[in-house]
Formats: structure tokens, C-alpha cells, sequence
């Protein structure tokens, strides 16, 4: 436009060299102060990690997992973590699938008292589970099927806590998938059970995998609720996190070291799946976006 | 034919009170309005997807209003297509079939018609997260024409579009209706596609339907 001045005029001289902007300087400053603050509680876990390892031996760990009684651990958390696993997702689908679609009256309420088990101490749950167990109704039932300090409550202890996270995964799970297809497939003749048979659970298929594999990665390191629930009952009631507790109540560090190695190696496979499972679309595919 | 006789259905916070219309059988009907004013509820409220809180609503000169969504006769068609995740295109095609439990041979001559006539026939193994804005929107129509519903209706159906797409999906639309007959009721905020289009273009404004 004619007679319109520019709004900045351009700096007379050569412009200072890149590395002299104060702006640049400030932003390296910025950087550098993220990383080492961000960088110390990353060298703590690896530190933490590798002194585990240096500190036992593949002599202490094929030792570990010679004795009986860790072997009875290993077998008897693989069965209660794969119980509690079927029996979360049993009950956080519907659970999941209610809060992320209806309104109702107390959804609220419902919505906090979902979270109690994700933020109440482990113990308090433990003591509440036996606390509930000693009421009339229950102490009938405990005479025809033992609960307490058997192995089903063991199962409970640990569905109790894992349950709460796969629902809170399978809530955000459901609450992603466009209820648009729901209603798509409602006029195309579908009953409302169809659509969440045919459409909405084949799309939560990674959500699921990720629920599950959360569960059970939770269940296998719950350890308060089980010690109070369970009891600490060598080759009764005992699973891994109960092994890596005696053997460090009677000094074999080395033992509980190798266990504790155990659980870690399972932890690191869960988080390994439940990332590769977060980033596949519901036919098993990673998913990709195409433009155009 | 729809017809809609003095339908009051909610929409957020207020209510869009005693619609009436006749949409005649074979006909294009461009519904416009602004953004908020209710055409989504209404169409909705027409699909069976929300209550009708009074009145009644016609398809084919049987009441529907009490029936669920699959047994009024309506294919619809989203602004987004929201194409289910887990099916391929050929499922999309097949869906609606299958429900009404055609066999596996009369299912596979109808998905191939409808992928021929919808430039869908290469396309027909490939999941929805491949597909482009145009390929998801002829897949969608796809689904919803398969089991031959006597209306059709449209939301929104070409906004997503770039402008090359959009001319040929309004060839596509033209084409339907002709091969057809079907009755099309389809929300756009687009006067040229709503002319170049639509026999017919109603006006909501303030809870009231205008021509």
C-alpha cells in the first residue's frame, strides 16, 4: 500500500550471530534445567535397576527358582494374576461401558467410589476385606467355601485393586469410541446389545488388551491387602511379592533379590504389551492416518 | 413419504415444539439452519436415535414413532460417516444384510452392486483407518443403502470435503436418487450444494420451519 510505513524496521548492522541471541541462550537454559531435574529421578531408577542386577548372581537366581516354595510362589501367582485378570475384566466391561454412555443419578458418586480402591492405603483394603468377612452372611458362607486365609482370598485381595484400574482404563476406553456408531448400527437394525457386541466391543479390543495386562501386572505386585487378607502362609497363601517379604524377614537377601528380579522382568513384558497394544487399531493393526 | 405431524423433540436446552412436514416419496428436501438450531435433533428424533417428546412421525404412511431405529426404514448417514473400526469395507456393505439374515451368496451380489455403483469395488478389503474423507463418506452411504430403505437421511454428509470430492459426491447423490427413488431429507449448511441438489430447501429458524 502506498505511504503505509512498516510496522518494525529492520535492525541496522549485521545481525548478531545465533548463538549470541539472548533468547536462544535463555531457551538452552530452560532445556538444561528440565533435563537435569527430569534427569535425576531417571538415573535413580536405572540405578536402582542395575544395583538389583549387579547384586545377584545367574547362580543365585536359578537357586531361587530351584526351591520349592518359590516355585509354589510363581505357580500360584500366574494362577490367582490370570483369575484376577478374567474376573476384572468381567466386571469393569459393563462397569466401563455404563459410565462412559449413560447419565444417571449418582453417576458421580459412583464415579469417586470406583477410585477408592486406586487411592485407599493397601492394608485398610486388606483390613476391610477381612472386616467384611466376619459378618454374619460371609462367616456362613466361609464354612462351606474357606475364604480367608486361603487361596480364593488371595484372588479377591488382588481383584479388589486390579479391577479399579481396568476399569478406569476401559472407562476412557469406551468414552473414545464415537457413539455415533452405536446409533449407525441401531437404524441399520441392530438391537442395543448388537451394537455392543458387533461394534462397540471389536473397536475396544486394544483398550481391553491394555485393561487386562494392567490387571495383571497390578495383581501381581499387590502385596498389602494379600498379607492381611491372606496371610503370609509358606506354600498355602504365598505369591511373589509375600516370598520377597519372608525371605527378607529371615536375611536371605540374596533370594528376595532374585524374585524381586522376577517381578520386575514380568513388569517390564506388561509394559512392553500394554504399549504395543495402546497403539494398535481394533483389527491388530497399528493405526495410521491418511490425508485426503 | 415422511411426514411429521406437530413433533416436539428436545434438543440441548430448548425444545423444538409441533414440526410438521411432508417430505413427498422420490424427493430431495435440503434442511439449512444455523449451527445450533436443531436439524441434527431433528433428523435424530425422525431415525428413532432421540424421543419424540409429542407428535408423530410417518414413513411410507406407517406411524413409526414408537419403533425402535432399525425397524423405521431409514439409512443414515452421519456427518462423519462413523464407520465401525474393526470391519472392513465389504462388512460395512454386508452389515445391515446380515442382520436381516440374507445368505452369504445374496450378500456378496448385493456388496458388489453397491460397491460398483459407489467406485468401491478396489476399496472393498480395506479397513475404514486407510480410507480418505470421500472414500469414507460413499462407504458410509454404502451401509446405509444396502438393505434398500425407502429414505435416506443425510447429515452434514459432504462438509468434510475438499471441493473435487464434494463434486463427486454430489454425482454420487444424484445418481442414488435416480437409480433409486429413495427420499432424501439431508442437512447442509451449503446453499449451492443444497440447490444443486435438493427439490426442495426448508429453513429451521428459531424452533420453526420455514420454506
Amino acid at each position: 500500500m502506498e505511504g503505509a510505513e512498516p510496522v518494525t524496521k529492520p535492525p541496522k548492522g549485521p545481525l548478531p550471530p545465533v548463538a549470541e541471541v539472548p533468547s536462544v541462550r535463555a531457551d538452552r537454559r530452560f532445556l538444561a534445567a528440565l533435563i537435569l531435574l527430569g534427569g535425576t529421578y531417571v538415573v535413580l531408577l536405572v540405578a536402582m535397576v542395575a544395583a538389583d542386577l549387579f547384586y545377584t548372581t545367574p547362580g543365585h537366581l536359578w537357586h531361587a527358582l530351584g526351591s520349592p516354595e518359590i516355585r509354589y510362589a510363581i505357580r500360584l501367582s500366574l494362577l490367582s494374576c490370570t483369575l484376577t485378570t478374567l474376573l476384572s475384566l468381567w466386571v469393569a466391561v459393563p462397569i466401563g461401558y455404563l459410565m462412559a454412555r449413560f447419565e444417571f443419578p449418582g453417576r458421580s458418586l459412583l464415579d469417586a467410589l470406583l477410585d477408592i480402591p486406586i487411592v485407599l492405603p493397601p492394608l485398610v483394603i486388606g483390613l476391610s476385606l477381612l472386616i467384611l468377612f466376619q459378618t454374619p452372611p460371609l462367616r456362613a458362607l466361609e464354612r462351606v467355601f474357606p475364604v480367608t486365609y486361603a487361596v480364593p482370598s488371595v484372588i479377591l485381595a488382588q481383584f479388589m485393586v486390579a479391577c479399579a484400574f481396568a476399569v478406569r482404563t476401559l472407562r476412557t476406553t469406551f468414552a473414545q469410541i464415537n457413539p455415533r456408531q452405536e446409533q449407525v448400527a441401531l437404524t441399520l437394525g441392530c438391537n442395543r446389545a448388537q451394537a455392543f457386541w458387533r461394534v462397540v466391543l471389536p473397536a475396544a479390543r486394544p483398550g481391553i488388551l491394555t485393561a487386562a495386562t494392567l490387571a495383571w501386572a497390578r495383581a501381581l505386585g499387590e502385596f498389602g491387602p494379600i498379607l492381611v487378607f491372606s496371610g503370609a502362609t509358606r506354600m498355602k497363601t504365598e505369591v511373589l511379592p509375600t516370598t520377597v517379604f519372608l525371605e527378607l524377614s529371615v536375611g536371605r537377601l540374596e533370594a528376595a533379590v532374585a524374585v524381586s528380579l522376577l517381578m520386575m522382568a514380568s513388569a517390564v513384558v506388561a509394559l512392553i504389551l500394554v504399549r504395543t497394544w495402546g497403539g494398535l487399531g481394533p483389527h491388530g493393526r497399528r493405526e495410521g492416518v491418511r490425508v485426503g | 413419504m415422511i411426514s411429521l405431524r406437530q413433533v416436539t423433540v428436545q434438543a440441548g436446552g430448548f425444545h423444538l415444539r409441533e414440526i410438521s412436514l411432508e417430505i413427498p416419496t422420490g424427493s430431495h428436501t435440503a434442511l439449512m439452519g444455523r449451527t445450533g438450531s436443531g436439524k441434527t435433533t431433528l433428523l435424530e428424533g425422525i431415525c428413532g436415535l432421540r424421543p419424540v417428546l409429542s407428535g408423530s412421525v410417518w414413513i411410507g404412511g406407517r406411524d413409526v414413532t414408537a419403533l425402535p431405529p432399525g425397524e423405521r426404514g431409514i439409512g443414515f448417514v452421519p456427518q462423519d460417516g462413523a464407520l465401525f473400526d474393526s470391519l472392513t469395507v465389504r462388512q460395512h456393505l454386508e452389515f445391515a444384510l446380515e442382520l436381516r439374515g440374507w445368505s452369504a451368496d445374496r450378500r456378496a451380489l448385493r456388496s458388489g452392486e453397491l460397491a460398483g455403483w459407489l467406485g468401491l469395488t478396489p476399496l472393498l478389503d480395506r479397513w475404514p483407518a486407510g480410507l480418505s474423507g470421500g472414500e469414507r463418506q460413499r462407504v458410509a452411504l454404502g451401509r446405509a443403502l444396502a438393505f434398500q430403505p425407502p429414505v435416506l437421511c443425510l447429515d452434514e454428509p459432504l462438509s468434510a470435503l475438499d471441493d473435487q470430492t464434494r463434486g463427486e459426491m454430489v454425482a454420487v447423490l444424484k445418481e442414488i436418487r435416480s437409480r433409486t427413488g429413495i427420499t432424501l431429507l439431508h442437512i447442509t449448511h451449503n446453499r449451492s450444494e443444497a440447490e444443486c441438489l435438493a427439490d426442495r430447501i426448508l429453513q429451521l429458524r428459531e424452533g420453526r420451519l420455514e420454506s
